[in-house]
């Protein structure tokens, strides 16, 4: 039985094409993706991302679990920060990809990818066991949050005029990237983030469930003279994709390290101990052996996850995800590569054709306001 | 135009018959599955195709497709508005988004195919 998140009436109001995705009805479009991917690069689009997992860890050892558990540095967060991290297996394969965000000293919300809900908190447990004398409790807050993303050149002007978010509006402003500001509402705690997934300025609101159809509505009529638009995962995917942020099942899987994922910025191996440690430091000493690469192809072709990437009548790689990438309106993709054959001549096997391809670099597309 | 008399392969394309000229597309339920198209290649004009084999290929942004010949026989035209403007499939499917027009070589395969009556049961229409 797939379930439904608080917005799913607002999404066929709105004309939304509902498919399963992560065990959810979630909408893949409305207008179209193509239109709601250029909204959001020129003007400002709204997603619901309820589907997407919250954990709250809390205790006086919510810190040091947390930098056992994740790659990246958690003692370097501001008292409002958030941090992009992976988290890995023992063998330096990667769980999954979160947001971890510092509420207090002795609190944090933690945001996982909805497919991977399950498989992470049974990560998390077994972790916080690991750790001896750990003061830690874990909560699946999964259901408690609807979340819905602002994403767009407008976006923080679009979100002004919403009166649910008027505690805050005087500080949208001054929200740095990657910092978050939280209210009381009348039916729970309103959390919003200066974060996304799609390469643009842009924010994320947690809401509690009862009041995300309200906001919903709120952000529609306050965007609208913005040009806000409502937008699918159809456009979500193109949008990360041309930003080359990585979704996990393409780029990232229990199988593939950070490290290979051109994530090295997110391990911090001068941290003395965490998960997976021993074996990112020894493939880093011995040198990566695939990289997450850029391809341009040749013609009107399209590369997809799976297809075969050549030099000569060898398979040197695998491609991740690939589309026509609707902004720079090219066939691009991203592929891993042996990387002693990154620099070689390669193609893509589309089907039953060769396509040459040239290597471009990551990522494909940068906001010039994103930050 | 009236759907009725368009007849329908269970891969989606559509038919309509003009003698023994068959127009071929895909369906709105099609174009909106795969979402926006974004290219599509079509067979030459004078290659033979085969009833219920792949004659091209429909790319959307987030997936891949052929396009199934519904009968056998001899393209006679391709739809080149296609080549600039692939998205005429996504907005308008049963119209200026036909693929290509195949001179029919055996009629019997056309009785083969669905009407719309059958075709709206098969997507639980």
């Amino acid at each position: 039985m797939l379930k439904r998140t608080p917005l799913y009436d607002a999404h066929l109001a709105a004309g939304g094409k509902m498919v399963p995705f992560a065990g959810y009805e979630m909408p893949v479009s409305y207008a179209g993706g193509i239109e709601e991917h250029n909204a959001v690069r020129e003007r400002v689009g709204l997603f619901d991302v309820s589907h997407m997992g919250e954990f709250i860890v809390s205790g006086p050892d919510t810190w040091r679990y947390l930098d056992h558990v994740v790659t990246n540095d958690c003692s370097r967060l501001p008292a409002d920060g958030v941090l992009y991290t992976t988290m890995c297996h023992e063998n330096g394969g990667v769980v999954d990809d979160l947001l971890v965000t510092k509420l207090a000293d002795d609190r944090a919300l933690v945001v996982v990818n909805a497919s991977n809900i399950d498989k992470d908190f049974s990560h998390m447990k077994w972790a916080a066991s690991n750790l001896s004398r750990s003061r830690v409790e874990l909560h699946n807050a999964s259901d408690e949050w609807a979340l819905i993303a602002v994403q767009g050149p407008l976006a923080l002007e679009a979100i002004k005029g919403t009166p649910m978010l008027a505690p805050v509006r005087d500080e949208i402003d001054g929200l740095s990237y990657y910092r978050w500001r939280s209210f009381e509402s009348p039916g729970g705690r309103v959390l919003i983030s200066r974060t996304g997934y799609t390469g643009e300025k842009g924010v994320e609101i947690f809401v509690p469930p009862a009041r995300a159809a309200d906001l919903w509505m709120e952000l529609l009529a306050a965007g609208k003279p913005y040009g806000a638009v409502p937008a699918g995962l159809g456009a979500r995917d193109t949008l990360r994709f041309e930003a080359a942020l990585c979704l996990y099942g393409h780029e990232l899987d229990d199988e593939t390290s950070p490290l290979e994922a051109g994530l090295s910025w997110l391990v911090k191996l001068d941290k003395p101990e965490f998960v997976g440690r021993a074996a990112l430091e020894k493939q880093k000493q011995k040198g990566i052996k695939r990289k997450l690469v850029g391809l341009e192809l040749d013609g009107r072709n399209i590369a997809r996850q799976g297809y075969a990437v050549m030099r000569g009548d060898a398979m040197v790689g695998k491609v991740t995800s690939g589309t026509h990438a609707p902004t720079l309106k090219k066939g691009l993709c991203m592929a891993y590569v042996d990387a002693d054959s990154i620099d070689a001549d390669l193609t893509v096997q589309v089907r039953a054709h060769t396509v040459p391809v040239k290597r471009v670099p990551l990522p494909f597309y940068k906001s010039r306001a994103r930050d | 135009m009236d759907l009725k008399h368009l007849k329908f392969t269970k891969e989606h394309e559509w038919v309509r018959v003009d003698g023994d000229e068959a127009t071929i597309g895909i369906t709105d339920f099609a174009a909106g599955e795969l979402g926006d198209i974004v290219y599509v290649e079509l067979p030459k004009v004078g290659a033979s195709v085969t009833a219920m084999q792949s004659m091209g290929t429909i790319e959307a942004v987030k997936t891949v497709a052929d396009l199934f010949a519904p009968v056998t026989g001899v393209v006679t035209a391709i739809n080149a508005s296609l080549e600039q403007g692939p998205d005429l499939v996504n907005k308008d499917p049963f119209g200026d988004g036909w693929f290509v027009r195949v001179k029919v070589s055996n009629r019997k395969e056309l009785d083969a195919l669905m009407d719309h009556a059958a075709y709206q049961r098969m997507i639980g229409k």
